[in-house]
């Protein structure tokens, strides 16, 4: 008996490509001529796809919800007895689409590299998302929506949602390959693994090729181009600051602190016995929280119709994952010591990192404080975390020309930012905030009291 | 008939019987080849006749304590007879329901015993006298499900008179007045239950340190104290040093913690263990490759010869009909092109039958803790459970083995009544990767014994409600 190979038909003029939407038949199934074995997705219409040949559908090269060109091998049907290996080289799409071939990813458990692959390491399989075309769109506009509630459901075991949050890993990126595509234990341990820095020699580089080639200093990975699909955390934030910069109208007021006696104070302030790590960032919370006190119309948010002050300071901490940004927050800051806040900040960004925070940590802040200056970074302005009204914004603290008593000397400054939501205050009440919180951090003796 | 198949399936035990229906749904025409009655050992000589056998025991078990729920029994008498009749019946029963499978499935079975004599060629020599002449059949795949048999210690041969094997003493029709049971792994275990239930006098010899050594400690401890209160002489770390017959029966010379020891009994059982029936299968001039004794086989159940499948007790331990079934489904989907998945070997349930039950899955506590995996164990005890105590049956518990991060069930160890029952839950929940959490969440019926296994589960994470 033959062996019929089966191809993504070409259903129309226009089309290039056709998506699989559902194989009818299972690999092993008996096939005779006419048997509809999979359903087809075209630009116009679903199509289901007809066997020409009969015998046993042995192999089925393309997993339901993969787009490959017209043209391409997708299964082969054959008498069980008959030798698929010659096919192995043939099971490369038309010379038209070769460069489209490796979107067909095999179901076959052990994903193999396609053998056109140049010397690089493998991509990770890619996500279901992965296939929509690389047409520079930007996927914060395309897809924010469908997250909110978590997206399309992801099959997942519970081991594997576990280990995923340990690990950090992002269940949306990930292939599952246990029953009916459901991710399970050993995906996750996969993507893991490969997100460990990865040796700098390809596997399985072609030998024979270019012996004496050097391995370029920075590999770059294949195609134009790749989508990520967007992590839920990834698509909060961008919904979130969507939200913020398009209604909120904000203005931003910057000043340079002078950080000498700051920096002195923190390292008494380290040198006692018994003292926590206390940094910069503990000390700009505790100046910010006193001078929030001060000025009330600054702690403070719109609330439909009225402007709501807040009595306490909850400090909203800006901590930076490799996924996104998290934002715990330090309850009445107000009322806490220097050593307070530098034990339990030191903790929430812990817990934070460790994806272990309480759902009532994530929200309630009146204010949020973002220290980049561990980067070089003299200054910037912050997106504010609406309903708060206002954000500061701390740059790197560096050794400047300043100039004192009219004299050029040396000093050590740190320009803020704060980023305020023009329906709560206006320019004259952030610029006075910002001169108090100067004067705490320049005199910092009041941080003690 | 043509003896032409797309399968030929070597035994008919659980894997065999398992691997030709499968192979037969798939469209596949199926041989099977068989020496004996149809279900292989298990059926015939193993798992159904004692399962059968361990029922009357229990049944005497609870006669004898007729008294606590007020039911007087004025004269206990018990026939071992018509147990092994019944057990014989049980059997029967099984083999003609492979029988029967086979027919539906219209797969030929063979008798006789088949030899490899190329990698799609068996050879079928007839046995005993039935006259029936050689015959050949060509396979395009070959499954090998030879099983094993029982295996004797070196130097002390199996005779069937006084010492027998677990094939021997599932044909005896009478018990011996004593016996002494060498080997106290499942097999052991069961048959002294059995033999002490109908009053032989029964020791238990065990040369590792504790009954049941493959399960977690805790089972083997309160085995060996419940076993000890029913009489049977437990001597774990005990070898066995000679065994010579006698005028009446048989001695046993025993080396027990430096001291020497003599027993003396009617007959001896020699449950040491069982070895892959590999001869005589023809695996040596095709160069099947083997590993310490087994055959080894690729994930898909592949031999080193393509299309010569091997599955079962022949491919490797754990030696359970279970694990079989599992592999012959592997095989006869991977021979007809479908991608099974292969065998979790991880979440493979291992029961023993005796009085009380004992069930695992995965690793001991010891087992987890060599590997260096961070644990937390969750334990609950039936004494606690009301179903228990309704039954009568306090003794027991279940013990989870968690992993303390993830919640992942890495072990699960269950003594008591029905614990064998029990453990399906944690292999399902293996299976779908649910952690303690989801086992203790889920809302189990009450007053089960299934609520010890929520209740474990909720201890391992620390939170019980009934402890």
């Amino acid at each position: 008996m033959a062996v019929t190979k089966v191809v993504m038909p070409k259903l129309s003029e226009a089309m290039e490509t056709g998506k699989l939407l559902r194989w009818l038949k299972q690999e092993g199934d008996r096939i005779s001529g006419g048997d509809i074995v999979a359903e087809i997705e075209t630009d116009k219409a679903d199509i289901e796809l007809e066997a020409f040949g009969s015998g046993i559908l042995r192999k089925v090269l393309i997993a339901p919800g993969a787009t490959v060109p017209v043209g391409s091998l997708i299964a082969i049907i054959a008498d069980p007895a008959d030798d698929l290996g010659a096919l192995g080289a043939a099971a490369q799409p038309g010379p038209s689409a070769a460069a489209a071939a490796p979107a067909s990813t095999p179901p076959a458990p052990a994903p193999v590299a396609p053998a056109a692959a140049p010397a690089l390491p493998p991509l990770p399989p890619p996500a279901a998302a992965a296939t929509r075309g690389s047409d520079g769109q930007a996927p914060a506009a395309t897809a924010p929506a469908p997250f909110v509630a978590g997206g399309p459901r992801l099959k997942a075991s519970p081991l594997a949602k576990k280990l995923a949050q340990q690990a950090g890993v992002d269940l949306a990126q990930v292939r599952g390959t246990g029953p009916g595509g459901r991710i399970i234990q050993r995906d996750i341990q996969a993507v893991a693994a490969q997100s460990r820095p990865a040796p700098a020699a390809a596997p399985g580089a072609s030998p024979a090729a270019s012996p004496v080639r050097a391995v370029p200093a920075i590999a770059r990975l294949a195609g134009e181009s790749e989508d990520q699909p967007l992590s839920p955390l990834r698509a909060a934030i961008a919904r979130q600051m969507v939200q913020s910069k398009g209604p909120v109208p904000h203005f931003y007021v910057t000043t340079e602190i002078a950080m000498e006696r700051a920096s002195a104070l923190r390292e008494e302030l380290q040198a006692l016995p018994g003292a926590p790590k206390v940094t910069f960032t503990d000390l700009i919370v505790r100046a910010s929280a006193i001078t929030l006190l001060k000025h009330p119309g600054v702690n403070a948010s719109l609330h439909g119709e009225a402007i709501r002050r807040y009595r306490a300071v909850h400090l909203g901490l800006a901590v930076a994952l490799d996924e996104g940004l998290i934002t715990p927050v330090l309850r009445d800051a107000d009322q806490k010591s220097v050593f307070q806040i530098a034990s339990e900040a030191r903790d929430l960004v812990e817990r934070t990192r460790a994806r272990k925070l309480r759902a009532q940590e994530l929200s309630g802040a009146t204010f949020t404080v973002s220290n980049l200056g561990m980067f070089p970074v003299d200054e910037f302005s912050a997106i504010i975390n609406p309903p708060e009204g206002a954000i500061l914004a701390v740059g790197a603290i560096g050794d400047k020309p300043v100039v004192v008593n009219g004299q050029l000397a040396v000093g050590r400054r740190m320009r803020v930012t704060l980023s305020c939501d023009h329906r709560v205050m206006d320019g004259a009440m952030a610029a006075r905030f910002l001169a108090d919180l100067k004067a705490v951090l320049e005199a910092p003796l009041a941080l003690l009291v | 008939m043509p003896d032409r198949f797309d399968v030929v399936v070597v035994g008919s035990g659980p894997g065999g019987y398992v691997s030709a229906i499968r192979a037969a749904q798939l469209g596949r025409t199926v041989a099977v080849v068989e020496a004996d009655r149809a279900g292989g050992i298990c059926l015939n000589w193993g798992c159904i006749p004692t399962k059968a056998l361990l029922r009357n025991a229990e049944i005497i078990q609870l006669f004898q304590r007729a008294a606590e729920f007020g039911v007087t029994v004025d004269q206990l008498r018990t026939d071992y007879g018509p147990a092994y009749r019944r057990s014989r019946q049980v059997a029967d029963r099984m083999a003609k329901g492979v029988e029967f499978l086979f027919r539906k499935n219209k797969i030929t079975l063979i008798a006789g015993r088949g030899e490899l004599v190329g990698p799609g060629t068996v050879r079928v020599a007839p046995v005993g006298a039935g006259g029936e002449a050689a015959r050949t059949l060509e396979g395009r795949a070959v499954i090998l499900a030879p099983g094993a048999s029982p295996k004797s210690l070196p130097g002390i041969a199996i005779d069937g008179q006084r010492v027998i094997s677990s094939d021997h003493a599932l044909r005896l029709e009478r018990l011996p007045a004593s016996i002494v049971v060498i080997g106290a792994g499942a097999v052991g275990v069961e048959f002294a239950d059995v033999f002490a239930a109908y009053g032989v006098r029964v020791a238990l010899v065990e040369a590792l340190p504790r009954v049941l050594p493959v399960e977690d400690e805790e089972s083997s401890r309160l085995l060996s104290r419940s076993f000890a209160k029913r009489g049977i002489d437990v001597r774990p770390g005990a070898t066995v040093q000679a065994v010579t017959p006698t005028g009446a029966g048989v001695t046993v010379e025993l080396e027990q913690e430096g001291t020497t020891a003599r027993l003396e009994a009617e007959q001896v059982l020699m449950a040491v263990g069982r070895g892959a029936n590999t001869q005589g299968l023809g695996l040596e001039p095709l160069g099947v490759a083997m590993d310490r004794g087994f055959i080894k086989v690729s994930a898909r159940m592949e031999t080193s010869v393509p299309g010569v499948y091997a599955i079962g007790d022949a491919a490797g331990p754990p030696l359970l009909a279970h694990k079989a079934s599992a592999e012959g489904i592997v095989a006869a989907e991977a021979l007809a092109g479908q991608a099974p998945g292969a065998v979790n070997y991880d979440a493979i349930p291992s029961c023993t039958y005796c009085h009380p039950q004992v069930a695992s899955l995965g690793l001991t506590e010891a087992q987890a803790k060599a590997q260096g995996l961070p644990v937390r164990v969750g334990k609950y005890a039936f004494q606690a459970n009301g179903r228990a105590q309704a039954l009568g049956e306090p003794e027991g518990f279940v013990k989870v083995v968690a992993a303390s991060e993830t919640g992942e069930i890495v072990g699960v160890h269950i003594v008591g009544a029905e614990a064998t029952e029990l453990i399906a839950e944690f292999g399902l929940g293996k299976t779908l990767e649910a952690t303690v959490a989801e086992v203790g969440h889920t809302i189990h019926a009450h007053p089960t014994l299934s609520e010890a296994v929520m209740e474990a589960a909720l201890d391992a994470m620390g939170a019980a409600i009934h402890l």
